[in-house]
């Protein structure tokens, strides 16, 4: 017999009452491959810093980014259950399955997001651990609840909450904020647009359906295309800026250079072109996936140049 | 509630258990190497 949605969604949370959820629901609550990028960034951030930091107040201070961010991720799910049910790519997460129930959900983000600000403060710094609590805040709160339901900028605004990072493991080192750990933020600031939007292009049905306003849904894809155009060439001078006036080396500007050439590459045949019906989006699916790769050797190429001036290598 | 039932959820709540065990004693050793690191300062 086929149920009906409100059925399946009762069935669903009879089975969330009756069952408590698996200790890897909570796990999978983290969005551990977003986790994954966040932690590699904080770590370029750390090590990217002048300065010494010890290695377990190192660990503790990535750790902390990693819980907060876990945390943040937990609240957006138990925000976003209803909507989450709706979408093929995320109605397998374990609030939307049934897997669940909501307010532990709420709980289990509340409690990583207090513990890791407040282990940040006593352990690493209280600057560091306010960047973190702020970063929570702007994820949770400003981004999920506020502006993704409300405007197709959310993506763009709503990227500084995955910027922080970086900033947060530079400042666990220095104590302080100065331009480096702005020009990081700014750099995963304008790479969020073309990254997001060229994922939203090719599962803009299913936006659509829950009613969020992403950019293709609500100005179409034409205007998508530009703004992912305008972002990543935006993105170029910014991602060199460590270069000129961040006192990054010869290894970061190579590298720098050289990825954002390829992004660009990527980013101009996605925004001049116009998708056929039932068009493959390939262009737009190799440039979201090479959006990831160039996020990760552009920090690698961030850190590898300090180790190689720390060393004396250059 | 089935048997099987039962011991669902018997197993779901000796691995939250064991997890929530595990997470506690990595948190012990960690505080006390920072304390220790601390008190170097």
């Amino acid at each position: 017999m086929k149920l009906v949605k409100s059925e399946l969604s009762q069935a669903m949370t009879i089975n969330a009452q009756s069952m408590p959820a698996d200790w890897r629901d909570f796990f999978a609550l983290t969005k551990p491959r977003v986790m994954s990028l966040v932690i590699f960034t904080g770590l370029c951030g750390l090590l990217a810093a002048p300065g010494h930091i010890h290695p377990v107040i190192g660990f503790t201070a990535i750790l902390c980014i990693a819980l907060g961010a876990g945390g943040a991720a937990a609240l957006n799910q138990w925000w976003e259950a209803d909507l989450d049910a709706g979408m093929k790519r995320t109605a397998a997460r374990p609030l939307p399955a049934g897997r669940m129930q909501r307010t532990d959900a709420r709980d289990f983000g509340i409690t990583l997001s207090f513990a890791s600000v407040i282990v940040m403060g006593l352990a690493v710094g209280w600057l560091a651990a306010t960047i973190l609590a702020i970063s929570i805040v702007y994820y949770a709160v400003i981004y999920t609840i506020w502006l993704k339901p409300r405007t197709p900028q959310n993506i763009v605004i709503g990227g500084g909450a995955g910027a922080f990072p970086p900033m947060i493991g530079w400042v666990a080192v220095t104590g302080d904020i100065t331009l480096m750990p702005v020009l990081l933020f700014a750099i995963i600031f304008m790479w969020t647009p073309p990254h997001f939007w060229a994922l939203a292009l090719f599962v803009k049905t299913d936006y659509a359906k829950v009613g969020i306003p992403m950019l293709p849904v609500v100005a179409g894809e034409k205007v998508t295309r530009q703004q992912i155009l305008v972002y990543s060439f935006l993105l170029a001078p910014i991602a060199m800026a460590p270069f000129l006036w961040g006192g990054m080396g010869i290894i970061y500007f190579a590298a720098a250079l050289g990825l954002t050439a390829v992004f660009i590459a990527l980013a101009i045949p996605v925004g001049l072109r116009t998708a056929a019906l039932d068009d493959a989006m390939k262009p737009e699916k190799r440039l979201f996936a090479y959006s990831i790769i160039y996020l990760f050797a552009l920090f690698g190429a961030l850190v590898v140049d300090r180790v190689a001036y720390t060393q004396g290598w250059l | 509630m089935t048997p099987e039932e039962e011991t669902e959820i018997r197993r779901r709540q000796k691995g939250r258990n064991i997890a929530l065990g595990l997470v506690l004693a990595f948190f012990v050793v960690l505080f006390y190497a920072i304390t220790i690191v601390r008190m170097g300062d």
